[in-house]
């Protein structure tokens, strides 16, 4: 093992959140309030109550996933990406490190920046709406796991992309919708039954239901079927980074 | 002592079908200055960075001090350190950190002395707070020689480290990997500046296509591939160059002046005892006598000329 790039590489990671904090920080943060404004206040007023629980309330988990979902991605895949873009990414190839340190150090950088995003997102929540967290530990545990799965999903697309355009292009096509149609700002039950249907298909239900189950003990669907869930995402992705590294996809060719 | 690079039936090709190397072998000696010449897209680039783990090699085998590339490549890597031909550095990082960031990367514990003297040596330290991007052209470069450096290698890469680079870094330069190789570092360099190389290098290799065309001692090189000229001024000038003389094929300059022999060790020609005889049996007197080496540029050209 080499933990001293380890903690190199993600003590760099974490200076460049610092160094950008009004992007990394206050941007998520306001465009969150907004949402408040708008759907809450806006929309708030006239839906009232979801499962017993007031909208304003009902929708603080679906937007913390919201932004830890596209922060994830968009930390780590710019993470990987740039140093693949500008071709500094030969000091990391050439230096005695394994492809597991790598992956620990990024997307552990990437998840914790999310992860106190999450928290910060959560924290602003509370100013505009009375909050309660039924169960601390799995709230905790979702946050963290969503945060290094698609932080890790984030670290293949960066791997992948090969322009900025393409860089974009998974979160804005793919993500954007998924988390918009995936029950963030809606229970289910509020759909009709094709489009109910269609919606079990959407990975991102499961993290938001699971995560709103964590604060309110009320979900769409089953919570073990959202954690069955989002490790099995997580799996997969840990499945693709095994192959990029074994083959040296994009990489070392 | 077994060599500290050994490359043995290294072979790239790229997906496009692209053959970068075909079958390398090239045993770098420890402690040596080693210029690795090549015209533009020879493969200098990718058999450097195959030895550093850049790149993934189609086949053979590279051992660092003993230590495969790929089985034990912690071992081999920590070894090397590499300074790439293109200014590729984190453009917002500090000085100092992005050179702290390279020591900790190669597993090396923090050690801010070592740091101060490697950025001392390169007359960074001035700058050790700016941002890279805020650097000229040849801070940047010995950001990048700092970077290299920061985690005491004992084979140094340098990918034309003098393209684009002024006077005053270019000597700076040079006295630094004299001092490197006095501590025992291993130094391979690849330039287009021909001269360099032959300042510099104990050896020499020529890669062309893909392939190792020579690898030569560099004195060596030059006395056996090395053509010689010798340069006759006259003490009063020849309208045409005498019969006599004609085995020699001379060339007379055009205000008759002068007269240049050319010969190399290997060719069969008469030898300059011999001529010289002769010039005095023709009458033809000289007021001096001058004799060049021809240039490792010559021999390079050469070389690769044949192989084209």
């Amino acid at each position: 093992m080499n933990p001293r790039a380890v903690w190199a590489i993600y003590k760099m990671e974490m200076a460049r959140a610092f160094r950008t904090v009004l992007q990394s920080i206050v941007s998520p943060v306001i465009s969150t309030s907004l949402y408040f404004v708008v759907f809450g206040s806006a929309i708030g007023s006239r839906i009232t109550e979801i499962d017993g629980i007031s909208y304003g309330a009902f929708i603080v988990p679906g937007l913390i996933m919201l932004s830890l979902l596209t922060q994830s991605i968009s930390n780590a895949s710019f993470a990987i990406y740039f140093p693949k873009f500008v071709g500094s990414i030969y000091e990391l190839l050439s230096a005695p490190v394994s492809y597991l340190e790598i992956i620990i150090a990024y997307v552990g950088g990437a998840a914790t920046k999310s992860i106190i995003l999450g928290l910060i997102i959560l924290g602003t929540a509370s100013l505009f709406v009375p909050l309660t967290i039924e169960h601390p530990f799995w709230m905790l545990s979702f946050l963290v796991l969503t945060a290094v799965t698609f932080s890790l999903f984030g670290f293949i697309i960066g791997i992948w992309a090969k322009s900025f355009e393409q860089l974009q292009l998974v979160p804005l096509l793919i993500i954007t919708p998924l988390t918009f149609l995936g029950g963030s700002f809606y229970s289910i039950d509020m759909l009709p039954g094709t489009w109910r249907t269609v919606t079990l298909f959407n990975p991102v239900l499961y993290l938001v239901s699971g995560f709103r189950w964590s604060f309110y003990g009320k979900s769409d669907v089953s919570i073990g079927i959202s954690l069955g869930m989002t490790v099995v995402f997580l799996l997969i992705c840990i499945a693709i980074v095994a192959w990029i590294f074994r083959t040296g996809y994009r990489l070392r060719n | 002592m077994p060599s500290i690079i050994s490359i043995s039936g290294v072979t790239k090709t790229y997906a496009t079908g692209f053959k970068a190397l075909k079958e390398i072998n090239l045993d770098i000696e420890r402690g040596e200055i080693f210029a690795l010449l090549g015209p533009n897209g020879a493969g200098k680039t990718t058999l450097i960075s195959i030895v550093c783990g850049i790149v993934n090699r189609s086949s053979g085998t590279v051992s660092v001090d003993g230590h495969d590339i790929s089985r034990d490549y912690r071992a081999a890597r920590s070894l090397i350190g590499l300074v790439p031909q293109e200014l590729t550095i984190d453009a917002f990082e500090s000085v100092w950190a992005t050179v702290n960031y390279s020591r900790g990367l190669f597993g090396k514990p923090a050690n801010h002395a070592f740091v101060e003297k490697v950025l001392r040596d390169l007359s960074l330290w001035d700058k050790k707070d700016a941002k890279a991007i805020t650097l000229s052209g040849g801070m940047k470069r010995r950001l990048m020689i700092a970077k290299a450096l920061s985690h005491e290698p004992r084979v140094l890469f340098l990918d034309e480290p003098t393209a684009g680079v002024d006077v005053e870094l270019r000597q700076d330069m040079w006295a630094m990997v004299r001092r490197l190789r006095e501590d025992g570092v291993t130094i391979i360099l690849t330039t287009h500046y021909i001269e360099e190389a032959e300042a510099m290098a104990d050896r020499v290799g020529v890669i062309n296509r893909g392939e190792i065309v020579l690898v030569e001692d560099k004195v060596q090189l030059m006395r056996t591939l090395g053509r010689k000229r010798l340069l006759l001024e006259l003490r009063s000038p020849l309208a045409t160059i005498p019969e006599t003389l004609s085995r020699y094929a001379l060339e007379l300059s055009p205000d008759g002046d002068r007269l240049t022999y050319t010969y190399d060790n290997q060719s069969e020609r008469p030898g300059v005892a011999s001529l010289l005889r002769d010039l005095e049996t023709a009458g033809v007197q000289f007021r001096d006598i001058d004799t060049q080496n021809s240039s490792l540029e010559e021999i390079f050209v050469n070389l690769v000329r044949k192989g084209a």
